[in-house]
Parts: structure tokens; sequence; C-alpha cells
């Protein structure tokens, strides 16, 4: 961790020494991890970063662990590919989908934990944490597995079975939490307030954020060392969005790129988009809502970044977007039969977000435009509902034929 | 006795009820606040409760029955 100075207030600047500390002790903001990036610059180069291993872990004096000690379950350098199908549907020339779904539990998640279980190894946390609704469970449990922690993974009790042993399978504890959102969302809150756990997204958050860096990193590097004209990330607690545009500032601040001038937008569902309803009102302040969405892993209603995340939009000149409800399949379907790509619903909501984005023209054909699909297809297969309808034969020629005649038809 | 970090953020209709002071004389919690933004449409309140843990339950429960929002300091926890 040579690289890393200190821990500062997003809000009042007030310092703090590297601790499992989540909020200023003086106006309880955000904290952020602080880096030494004239040390950074000197340590790295684009020669540097190329030889390293092909997952997250090739940037990592950008993180706030040391690297030999790292957690890795081979996350990261995902796939970064030119969709020429979609972008042909779509108007675009110069479209990539960043396939995050393909990490080893199957979402962006792996990314953050990875940092996380690191750093609580390092500050010998004995128990891994975290309350979630499906792809941070999964990553969670599979992290502590790997790291030998105890594990506790904490679930509203209504989930569905699938994510549950999505989690379950790597041997954590499993607790399921009755009441609702609001109830379970305080529970936990006092939970990591009263037991000396690493919660990951709690009192290990500033580290947490840091591991959605390397989405930035790896688009850049990708690209040949060149940052995109476009974004299109989403959003939920708002922090993956600022955490790729801080990636891309920290590769321009010590000229792993140059020329930054990437377009930050935000996508978000319709039955939860308040930092999108801020942006659209031109408020710097995020009200509150109660997630009613099929995207259920982009379902926050009251974002803990969402603040930051419209400072994002506003310094890149980027939009926020939401997408309709009854857009998300849609969505999903166009990228699987355009690009072979099964992604979950927040993916169906970036991919119906960037095509409003260039109906509205903020979007030119020949710009590079990022897509961030950031979880898999088959974790929310119960929102794709039943939408097959198979051609029926009976096991002869003729039916066949018949059958397939007929369905070509209509 | 025990502290809690909250946010309690106000609809329009509510920004001039003394919320806050009433959580304080009826319940007897001490309120500190540490940072707030008030405007004519809305406002929020980020402020630490001490208290007995019974009694600031008590009081968040009424709180939220006026209409005020209450959160915790993070904001939401629970991800997918």
């Amino acid at each position: 961790m040579p690289h890393v100075k200190c821990l500062r207030c997003r809000e009042c600047g007030s310092e703090y020494p590297i601790e499992p500390l989540n909020a200023c002790e003086f106006c309880f903001g955000p904290l952020e991890v602080e880096y030494d990036y004239e040390s950074i610059s000197k340590a790295v180069s684009r020669e540097s970063i190329a030889a390293g291993p092909n997952t997250m872990w090739r940037y990592h004096d950008f993180l706030p662990v040391d690297r030999e000690l790292a957690i890795d379950i081979s996350t990261g350098f995902t796939p970064l590919i030119h969709a020429k199908n979609l972008g042909s549907q779509l108007g675009l020339d110069k479209l990539y989908i960043k396939n995050d779904s393909v990490n080893p539990t199957y979402s962006f998640k792996d990314r953050p934990v990875s940092v996380t279980t690191t750093k609580a190894l390092e500050f010998e946390f004995e128990v891994l944490a975290c309350v979630s609704t499906g792809n941070l469970m999964g990553s969670v449990a599979a992290h502590g597995a790997k790291a030998g922690m105890k594990t506790m993974v904490f679930y509203p009790a209504d989930l569905e079975q699938g994510k549950i042993q999505g989690a379950a399978v790597y041997g954590p504890t499993m607790v399921a939490v009755t009441g609702n959102y609001d109830h379970a969302n305080r529970f936990c809150s006092e939970l990591a307030d009263n037991h000396r756990w690493a919660f990951v997204n709690i009192n290990m958050r500033p580290f947490y954020a840091e591991g959605s860096k390397t989405l930035g990193y790896e688009v850049a590097e990708q690209l040949g060392w060149k940052a995109p004209d476009h974004c299109v990330v989403p959003g939920a607690s708002g922090e993956l969005h600022t955490k790729i545009w801080k990636g891309l500032q920290e590769f321009n601040d010590i000229g792993l790129i140059e020329n930054l001038k990437t377009k930050m937008h935000l996508a978000q569902p319709e039955g939860c988009s308040p930092i999108v309803g801020a942006f659209e009102t031109g408020s710097d302040h995020v009200t509150p809502v109660r997630p009613e969405t099929l995207a259920k892993s982009l379902a926050i209603g009251n974002p803990a970044a969402g603040p930051y995340s419209l400072e994002v939009l506003k310094e890149t000149d980027g939009t926020g977007v939401y997408a309709e409800e009854n857009t998300i399949i849609d969505g999903i379907k166009l990228l699987a039969e355009t690009e072979g790509i099964f992604t979950e619903t927040a993916g169906g909501v970036v991919i119906s977000s960037l095509k409003k984005l260039v109906e509205q023209g903020k979007i030119k054909r020949d710009e590079v435009t990022v897509a961030y699909v950031t979880g898999n297809g088959l974790k929310t297969m119960e929102a794709m509902g039943d939408f097959v309808e198979p051609i029926q034969t009976t096991p002869d020629y003729e039916t066949f034929q018949t059958a397939l005649a007929a369905a070509q038809k209509s | 006795m025990s502290t809690k970090r909250v946010r309690f953020t106000f609809p329009s209709e509510l920004i001039k009820e003394p919320v806050i002071y009433k959580l304080g004389i009826d319940f007897e919690i001490v309120t500190n606040i540490r940072r707030a933004d008030v405007r004519d449409s809305m406002g929020w309140v980020v402020l630490e409760l001490e208290g007995d843990d019974e009694i600031i339950k008590d009081g968040l429960d009424w709180v939220a029955s006026t209409g005020v929002r209450v959160d915790p300091v993070g904001g939401d926890i629970i991800e997918g």
C-alpha cells in the first residue's frame, strides 16, 4: 500500500488515518481514499501495467491494498467487445460493450469485494459481512471462502431461492431478515455499529468503492490507452458512476491517457431513479424514493453517492436518463439477439437508456461509446417471464415441416 | 444510553414544522445537528441522537409517522 496517504472527508475535508471508518466524525460525511499520485506516476507506466496479470490486479498501484496480500479469484480484465450488430441497429459505428458479467461470480461486484476482502484481512477482521439482494451476496460469500474468513450474508427473507442458493453454495452463514426494506436497512446499519465485522459496504465502504475504478482503467487500456467519448453506466448508489470517472481522471492526471473529455451518462430504471430525477429538475439534492422496479440490482432508493454522481454528470456534460420499466426486458433481448450477451436487468436498463441517448442526439454515430454491462442474465431469469413460444411438433418430419412453415408465416 | 446517526429528509409541507425540537422535548432525546440543507422546496438534516435505545426507536417511529423520511446517514446499505 505504498501510494496511499489517508482517508479524507468528501464534505468537510477532514483527514483520517487508514482505518475501517465510513463517516467523518465531525460532519458524518463519507470518507474517500487519498493517494500520492506523484509516487504512483513514478511507479507505473503503460508497459508495467501491460506486463501485469490479466486481472484487475494489474492496476494494484491505484488500489488501497498490498498486491502481495490480494484475495484474487481472477476478477477483471473482462472483454471489451466492439458491438457492431447492436451499433448498426442503434446507429453507432464505434459502440463497445464492457462485459463485466463474466467475472467469477458473474457481476462487477467482484471488483470492490476483492479489494475489501483484502483490506479486511489486513485490518485483522475475522468476519466479512454484507446485506444484499443478489450480486453482492454471492461475491462476498465467494471471497470470504477464498480468504478463509467467517462470512455473514444478510438478505430480505422474501428473496428468490436462486439468489440465496447462489451465495449459500460458498458456505457463508445466511441470515434471512423479515420485515420491510427500511427496517432491514436500519437493522443492518445498527449491526455494523455494534459488531467488529467487516461490513463491505458500510464500515469498509471507502475501500470497497475503490475497486470499481478498475472498470475505468480497463476500458482506457483496452481502447489503446484512450478514453471513450461516452460511457453509459448503470446507477444504483451512484458509486460505480463516480468511480469509473475517478479511474479515468487518475489515468489522465498521471499521463497514461490524454485529452480526457468523456461524457459520463447515468442510466437508472424508471421505478428507482432518484439521481436522474434530480438531474432532470436541475437540483443538487437527491430526494429518496421507494424503489418499485424490475431491476432489483439497481433498487437503491436513497443512494449514498447520489450527490457526487450528480457532480460527475455536471462536470462531464453527461446525461442522466431513465429506462421505462417496460423497456428493460426489451434491452436485455436486444443485446442478446445482436451480440450474444445475456445480461441481467441492470444491463437491460443500460441498453434501453443507450437507445434513448442516441435518439435524443446525445451520442453521435462516429463517437466512441462504452456501455457497461455489469451482471449476468442467468441471475435474473425470473424477470424474463414466460416469453418463449416454441414450435410444437411430434417427432416426425412432416409434422415438423408443417409447424415450421406455419411459424414462419406468423 | 446510546447514540444513533440519522438523516431526516423533509418534504416541502413539513419544512416549517419543529420536528427536531419536539423530538428533544417530547422524547428527551439529545439532538446534535452536524450538517443540513434547508430550502423552500425540501430540506435534509444529518444529526446524532443520544438517549435510551427504546426511546430513540420510539422517537424515530414518531418522526417517520409525521411524514419525514428517516434514513441511516450512509444511505441505503442493502445492495443488489
